[in-house]
């Protein structure tokens, strides 16, 4: 939790992040960046598929549609902080020289994104309508 | 003017990165600024289809400006990585920018959902 802290105090001090260590070689920052915009696309992604879930299955009852719909929105917002929080790790590891940092975020989102798509299949194929 | 005529020299005035590693990421910067304009192309479909009001117009605003801010961010970044090879570094502060808007057009998902 402290390290996360820590984390969001280098978003928004830039100048920090270039006192430690030595500059990389910038193929790898971009490619750091790269990674960082294709979180960020997951993101957009989730989020335009909770509006989806929202205006393409009105006859389902209010309490499902809904529920489905924030959990997709919610999934998107964890994404688009992780993509920041993982892009400054990662460019800090690269400066330091050490490992790329591991994490269990993609495997969670995986297992989330197929709970939902279990339970929109579930829900469209019964048709519990409003 | 044939293949051979274009030499290295006048092709460009900075070297070429030979792996083209800022144009894949400045094409990476136009894929997320089309996935940000796809949700908010579905935001103001949304908002419109409870007909025109107050909370409409605010929140179809507010979808746009958010839109805008994240074309402007991707805009700034595309130009610096046009520019010069090396690039100048992406900041903690771009990276904060784009995924804040990111997380305000969900905000205003939540909002029009509920």
């Amino acid at each position: 939790m402290i390290e996360f802290v820590r984390n969001v105090r280098l978003w928004f001090a830039p100048e920090r992040i270039g006192e430690e260590g030595a500059t990389p070689d910038y193929r790898f920052s971009l490619a750091n960046e790269r990674t960082f915009l294709a979180w960020l696309r997951t993101s957009l992604a989730l989020i335009g598929g909770g509006f989806a879930v929202d205006q393409f299955l009105p006859d389902l009852r209010w309490a499902w549609r809904v529920g489905l719909a924030l959990g997709l929105l919610a999934a998107g917002v964890l994404c688009a902080l992780r993509a920041v929080n993982h892009w400054v790790r990662c460019e800090r590891a690269m400066r330091r020289g050490e490992d790329l940092p591991v994490s269990r975020f993609p495997a969670l989102l995986s297992i989330g994104v197929a709970l939902v798509a279990v339970a929109m299949v579930v829900v469209v194929l019964v048709g519990w309508e409003g | 003017m044939t293949a051979q005529d274009r030499g290295p020299e006048d092709s460009d005035h900075s070297p070429r990165d030979p792996g083209l590693q800022p144009e894949r990421t400045r094409l990476a910067w136009r894929r997320t600024t089309l996935a940000a304009t796809v949700v908010a192309v579905l935001a103001g479909k949304s908002a419109l289809r409870g007909g025109p009001g107050v909370t409409t117009f605010v929140v179809c605003a507010l979808c746009c400006g958010l839109w805008l801010g994240f074309l402007g961010v991707a805009h700034r970044r595309i130009r610096t990585l046009s520019g010069a090879v090396p690039p100048a570094v992406f900041t903690p502060r771009h990276a904060s920018a784009a995924a804040l808007c990111t997380i305000a057009l969900a905000v205003c998902a939540t909002a029009l959902v509920l």
